[in-house]
């Protein structure tokens, strides 16, 4: 019998955090916004670090961006883990200081590169819809 | 210049443990071993000794980490100490030693004895996931963002710069493969060290590919083992046992953003390095060409190959052409890197190994790895992800 795959490791959540980790719910991609200057910012904070306002809140952003970087890994960390698997940092097509850890998906590792445009899907692992990426199509 | 207060300090002792992949002692019998030798080594009494540092501080769990603290120590020795600190949020592994130099310039204390204890290589024994990242259950802090997404060590988080680095710098597995074959032939002359069977560039091709492009050969190895370095006040070093190795300049600096995802800039690829190296050239009239050996970070190799760069010794995107077949990084080239082994070879004791090999080097005592050419100044530095920090040290 084939070995089950862990279950994904889960971020604790919090009133910060909430909307990134959950805005899957809707097929949104959330992401912490000043309402005064426009500023991105991440990880959620409450606390725009360009003009210094306090009124930052979650918006939807497009869900497409670009991988920053990413590795193919081989190495089967725990019994059951599908290898090999890609893990990435993609930055938004919003702002590309803004990164997102992600495993891509949808596509052979060994065809992830640099720059490739990605958009966002998401995975329910219990109340958490983890943000995953996969190739833009065509 | 003189007025920095890290001039004022000298390192005056070092100890180390036996350094293993299969402890026969517990962490508290290893770090004694290292500490009492660095105590005696100064040629001080354990009443000389009045500070205690440690990094990162007992993280009290199985994950073998740190599993021995600053306030253990003091108890388990006796120490009567004017102050003492341990702990993880410092720039980059040596921050306990930077802590150390800190309180001797404020004059807190004028020995001060700070320690690393890792048991990694015995707490995986007991736990094939034990890791110091992830514990198994929901994830907090800065790096609660990787947790969803199997980057559960840091040889998989660590790929994404390496990768990175490799694309805007054309670094060449070549490279990195001359860094992994260096440490080794160093090793195989240190009896201390763990892996001593040299290895070749077809080894390192072969060896397993963990996470693209890291390969085996590209990761430092866990081990159980204790480092201890006894810091004091140049007034009261001169009194001690060894010739003077006077702390030259500290770089400590965090510029870029604290963080394991959003470094962003040069520092993707480069991480923190570059604002620590800066500050340590802005403490010192010296020069990178001044520098005789360098203990630069082996975390992984690609840490080594970007602070080449980081540390001025060449320019962004000549490390491999710096490093070439490697001579010049070599026990008898113009710039030997991690004389000991480095943590790929001797064991990972995170900047620790390698600050006792600075001093080993430095006072004379490599046996067989000793540097043949006139010693006086080596640096130290520190690597992974937004961790960072470098220190050099001049024998007077």
């Amino acid at each position: 019998m084939e070995p089950t795959a862990p279950p994904r490791p889960l971020p604790a959540l919090n009133d910060d955090n909430q909307a990134f980790w959950t805005g899957g719910s809707e097929g949104k991609l959330m992401i912490d916004r000043c309402g005064d200057c426009r500023a991105y910012v991440h990880p959620p904070t409450p606390f725009c670090p360009a003009c210094e306002s306090r009124n930052v809140a979650a918006e939807a952003v497009s869900g497409r961006g670009r991988i920053t970087t990413f590795t193919i890994n081989h190495k089967q960390w725990m019994p059951g883990l599908p290898v090999p698997y890609v893990l990435a940092l993609v930055e938004i097509d919003e702002d590309p200081t803004v990164r997102i850890p992600t495993n891509i998906v949808g596509i052979a590792p060994e065809k992830v590169a640099i720059d490739m445009p990605v958009e966002v899907l998401f995975e329910q692992v219990e109340e958490v819809f983890v943000p995953l990426f996969r190739p833009v199509e065509g | 210049m003189a007025h920095y207060g890290e001039k004022k300090v000298a390192v005056t002792g070092v100890g180390m443990s036996d350094i293993s992949r299969n402890a026969t002692k517990t962490p508290m019998a290893l770090t004694i071993d290292a500490c009492m030798q660095a105590i005696e080594d100064a040629g001080l009494k354990r009443s000389d000794i009045d500070g205690l540092s440690s990094y990162p501080g007992a993280d009290n769990n199985a994950s073998g980490f740190s599993p021995i603290g600053a306030p253990q120590l003091q108890d388990a020795l006796r120490l009567k100490v004017n102050w003492f600190s341990g702990g993880g949020e410092v720039p980059g592994q040596l921050g306990a030693v930077f802590n150390a130099i800190g309180a001797i310039a404020a004059g807190y204390c004028r020995h001060v004895l700070v320690f690393r204890t890792v048991y990694e290589a015995s707490a995986r024994k007991m736990s094939k996931q034990a890791n110091a990242l992830f514990d198994g259950g929901r994830a907090h802090g800065q790096l609660m963002n990787f947790a969803p997404y199997w980057a559960m060590t840091a040889s998989v988080q660590q790929a994404l710069y390496f990768q990175r680095f490799a694309h805007d710098y054309g670094l060449k597995p070549e490279t990195t493969g001359r860094i992994a074959i260096n440490n080794r032939r160093n090793a195989s002359l240190n009896p201390a060290a763990i892996y001593r069977k040299p290895i070749t560039l077809d080894d390192y091709f072969a060896s397993e590919i963990i996470a693209t492009p890291l390969r085996l050969f590209d990761c430092d190895v866990p081990c159980d083992g204790s480092v201890a370095v006894v810091l004091s006040h140049i007034d009261a070093a001169r009194d001690c046992r060894n010739p003077i190795l006077r702390v030259e300049a500290v770089g400590s600096a965090q510029k870029v953003r604290y963080s394991w995802d959003q470094i962003s800039g040069e520092a993707l690829a480069r991480q923190a390095t570059i604002s620590s190296s800066a500050m340590m050239w802005e403490r010192t009239d010296l020069k990178p060409s001044d520098v005789d050996i360098a203990q630069l970070y082996d975390g992984f190799t690609y840490h080594t190959a970007a602070w080449l760069s980081s540390a001025g010794f060449c320019k962004p995107g000549e490390e491999n052409d710096f490093v070439g077949d490697g001579s010049r990084i070599a026990l008898e080239g113009d710039l030997p890197i991690n004389t000991g082994g480095g943590q790929l070879s001797l064991g990972r004791m995170h900047a620790y190994g390698q600050l006792h090999e600075a001093a080993t080097q430095l006072w004379r005592r490599g046996g067989d790895r000793q540097v043949q050419k006139d010693l006086t100044v080596s640096i130290n530095t520190t690597a992974g992800g937004p961790l960072s920090g470098c220190m050099m040290l001049v024998r007077e």
